[in-house]
């Protein structure tokens, strides 16, 4: 993967944590984890008041305008930080893949985004391929399959990194699932636009998970999380979900997606 | 062929609550999803030829008229005919003259899905001409009338019984206790059956996969032989094809001829290339007396220079259906069209309008596998999505779906609100969830619900709660959290 230029491996940084409004609404415990994790590598954090969308469900609904403004705003708020790192893959790849190509037209708004997405990062990937991690301090009793988000494997080529730092997990059994690489069928407003079709592409991904022998499934996405939390409880299913830096970071007190009584 | 494609929803509900379709479907991918991944894998300069022909291809549509103009040159220098096609009407008319000045009563077909486009088989039996399929899948669906359901195997969806079936009876002058409980016993039968179509027909019609601008041939990529006896035996040769189709060279023709089978089915090689260059010639044992290429357009012109452009370069190999999961969930058909799958999504809307198909470039979660397959790295699903543009400013997406976007679009454009608004929805929906932690309903989310439960969020956002540990911190006098310095959090 081309790396942005000027990072060099190991500095310590000043790198801004982008949310994204999933964590932000859904599971703030996953931007506590994030921080834990990238302070631990060495970088100082600052989550930027302003920030709010990426604009990604706009961009693919068709809605230009409004994915243009938002994108305008994200780069302005994230522009004076050496690195922006997210807790998704798929909004890490909106910024990296598609603010340029959306922005083209604008020359000076293109090059101000094509410099932010060479600064861009999921968080495993930035921790491993710009930090150099190695290993986390973590505790985690389980065997564990990892789903591979479409974004964060086709976009960032987001596959060994967060695996080999599960695999330093003090308890956990990385298991693979058949199919890890294939949709879970979320894609955004699609779950809900093609419902049906969405349900048929869970279910086989459910059967997958549990074919694998895994008590707990983990993704670095919460869409595709929730999608599949929603899933496994629907259909009364032990094994529990979570993204992937609650248990890089050791932060699973709290119950898992959609984990309550019965 | 009438398109349906605007019913995609209700053809994919009812192909999903097909247990036959969902066992044909199914399983596809995976076996030739591994074939060409083990085919690909054997060729190292595979990613490398991807380029070169995404590189010849983008150089012939630069250029396109010089190319076939070039084509065409050489097709009549070596005798034979061609006939340009702005319209699907066109295409058939010229068809039909062929046909008719040579006083046709039967002709065979290859697999072609051109003339799938042109409805080509109802409009000849209108016009007294009997048409046969001759590619084994193509003929079982000529018997039972109906359409190819993808575009290299267009009877996938049908199973060995169906066709069993289908053949006791459409052939009732043979016994009906045969068996006909293998593979291999049902294409001997159509084998058997067609034989004397292929000495009867006065003219024999094909695709074509390239046109060779530099020699002046068409070119087919099969595995049945059927289409070589197809266009040796009748008297006249008419190959149908589109115009983007031509590529300059022979030496072009080996780069495609690498990709397109791996791609296709994970061969190295397919059983059968045949280029046809013409006419019989003096001295020649077999070949027809007059060979005719239709060259057609449709809608195909308009794409060159314009953004989606890249959706020409297709070589038809089918991967992008055998790796995408909605295909795999809902077969061909449900797409209405002739091309189903990611290529259907991104090509339907430039030939039939987007007003009749927008439901194809919709129904994708965009996760990119059709793009990581495409041996010619067209960018499927920014094509798809700029159809979803193009719906969008002509305002056919429904006015709530409308107002939505517009209304979260401003509100996140407006960091102070936003947070009002979603500490908000983080709190009811979590009130909602209580100690199940998870909603079985949801307002306007109907879709997610009939199938999954909605998992409750923690119940404060994660910017208020980072508020709120700054405010403790600083209450208590400690050193601000080392993640809030550089005061973007206020
Ligand atoms: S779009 Fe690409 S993958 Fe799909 S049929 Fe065409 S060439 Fe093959």
């Amino acid at each position: 993967m081309e790396l942005g230029g000027k990072l060099e491996v190991g500095r310590s940084r000043r790198v801004a944590l982008y949310v994204t409004c999933l964590v932000d609404v859904m599971r703030p415990s996953v931007g506590f984890a994030a921080i834990k994790l990238l302070e631990d590598a060495g970088c100082e954090v600052v989550v930027p008041e302003h920030q709010t969308c990426c604009g990604q469900p706009a961009y693919n609904a068709g809605g230009e305008a409004e994915a243009k403004a938002l994108a305008k705003q994200v780069v302005e708020t994230f522009e004076p930080f050496d690195a922006v790192v997210a807790p998704s893959g798929s909004c890490a790849g909106m910024i990296r893949d598609h603010y340029p190509k959306l922005l083209a037209a604008e020359p000076e708004w293109r090059d101000r985004a094509t410099g932010l997405a060479s600064r861009t990062y999921e968080l495993t990937s930035f921790l491993v391929d710009v930090m150099g991690m190695e290993s986390v301090e973590a505790d985690y009793q389980g065997a564990v399959c990892y789903h591979d988000s479409c974004a964060g494997l086709r976009e960032l080529n987001i596959k060994q990194q967060p695996r080999k730092l599960l695999r330093s997990v003090r308890g956990v059994e990385v298991r693979e699932m058949d199919d890890a690489e294939v949709c879970c069928g979320f894609g955004g407003l699609f779950c809900v636009k093609y419902a049906d079709i969405s349900n048929q592409m869970v279910s086989r991904k459910m059967d997958n998970i549990e074919a694998s022998g895994a008590d707990t499934l983990l993704a670095g996405d919460l869409g595709c999380l929730l999608n599949m939390a929603g899933k496994l409880t629907r259909q009364g299913s032990r094994v529990k979900v979570r993204h992937v830096a609650e248990v890089l970071a050791g932060m699973t007190d709290l119950p898992a997606i959609g984990e309550g009584e019965v | 062929m009438q398109p349906s494609c605007s019913s995609f929803k209700q053809q994919a509900a009812q192909a999903l609550r097909d247990p036959k379709l969902q066992g044909a479907f199914g399983k596809l991918g995976d076996g030739l999803q591994a074939r060409r991944a083990a085919a690909v894998g054997q060729l190292p300069e595979f990613e490398a030829l991807r380029e070169d022909a995404r590189r010849i291809k983008r150089r012939v549509m630069s250029d396109l008229d010089t190319w076939l103009e070039q084509f065409e040159q050489k097709v009549l220098g070596q005798g034979g005919h061609i006939h340009w096609a702005s319209t699907a009407d066109d295409a058939r008319e010229a068809i039909l003259a062929i046909c008719q000045r040579v006083g046709a009563k039967t002709v065979t077909k290859g697999k072609s899905m051109v003339t799938e486009e042109l409805g080509l088989n109802d409009y000849l039996v209108d016009q007294g001409i009997t048409p046969v399929e001759t590619d084994l899948g193509e003929y079982i669906l000529q018997l039972r009338r109906e359409a190819p359901s993808h575009i290299v195997m267009p009877a996938v969806h049908l199973a060995q019984d169906d066709i069993e079936r289908t053949f006791v009876e459409s052939h009732p002058q043979l016994p009906p206790d045969r068996d006909l409980s293998t593979a291999e016993s049902l294409v001997a039968e159509a084998r058997q059956e067609l034989r004397e179509h292929f000495f009867k027909a006065d003219v024999g019609i094909t695709g074509a996969n390239f046109m060779i601008a530099e020699t002046g041939s068409t070119v087919i990529v099969t595995n049945e032989g059927n289409g070589d006896l197809t266009q040796t035996l009748a008297r006249v040769h008419v190959v149908v094809t589109t115009i983007e189709r031509v590529i300059p060279t022979l030496e072009d023709l080996s780069t495609f001829l690498r990709l397109l089978p791996r791609s296709a089915t994970g061969q190295e090689a397919t059983a059968y290339v045949t280029l046809s260059s013409g006419p019989k010639r003096e001295g020649d044992m077999h070949g027809p007396e007059e060979f005719h290429v239709v060259v057609l357009d449709n809608g195909r012109s308009e794409l060159l220079g314009s953004e989606n452009q890249d959706i020409l370069n297709c070589i038809r190999c089918g991967a992008c259906m055998n790796h995408c999961p909605v295909y795999g969930a809902v077969g061909g058909h449900a797409y209405g069209w002739v091309y189903p799958g990611p290529l259907g999504a991104a090509l339907t809307p430039a030939l039939i309008g987007v007003e009749k198909s927008a439901a194809l470039p919709n129904a994708s979660t965009f996760c990119g596998q059709c793009v990581a397959v495409c041996p010619v790295k067209i960018p499927l699903t920014d094509i798809m999505r700029r159809w979803r543009v193009r719906e969008h400013g002509k305002k056919m997406t429904s006015p709530l779906a409308r107002a939505g976007l517009s209304a979260w679009a401003w509100l996140a454009s407006r960091p102070a609100l936003y947070r009002k608004f979603t500490g908000l929805a983080a709190w009811g929906m979590a009130l909602c969830g209580g100690r199940r932690r998870r909603l079985s309903r949801m307002p306007l989310a109907g879709g997610w619900t009939r199938y999954r439960d909605f998992p409750a969020p923690e119940g404060e956002t994660f910017h208020a709660q980072l508020a709120q540990l700054k405010k403790r911190a600083a209450k208590t006098g400690a050193e601000g959290l080392r993640h809030e310095q550089g005061g973007a959090h206020e």
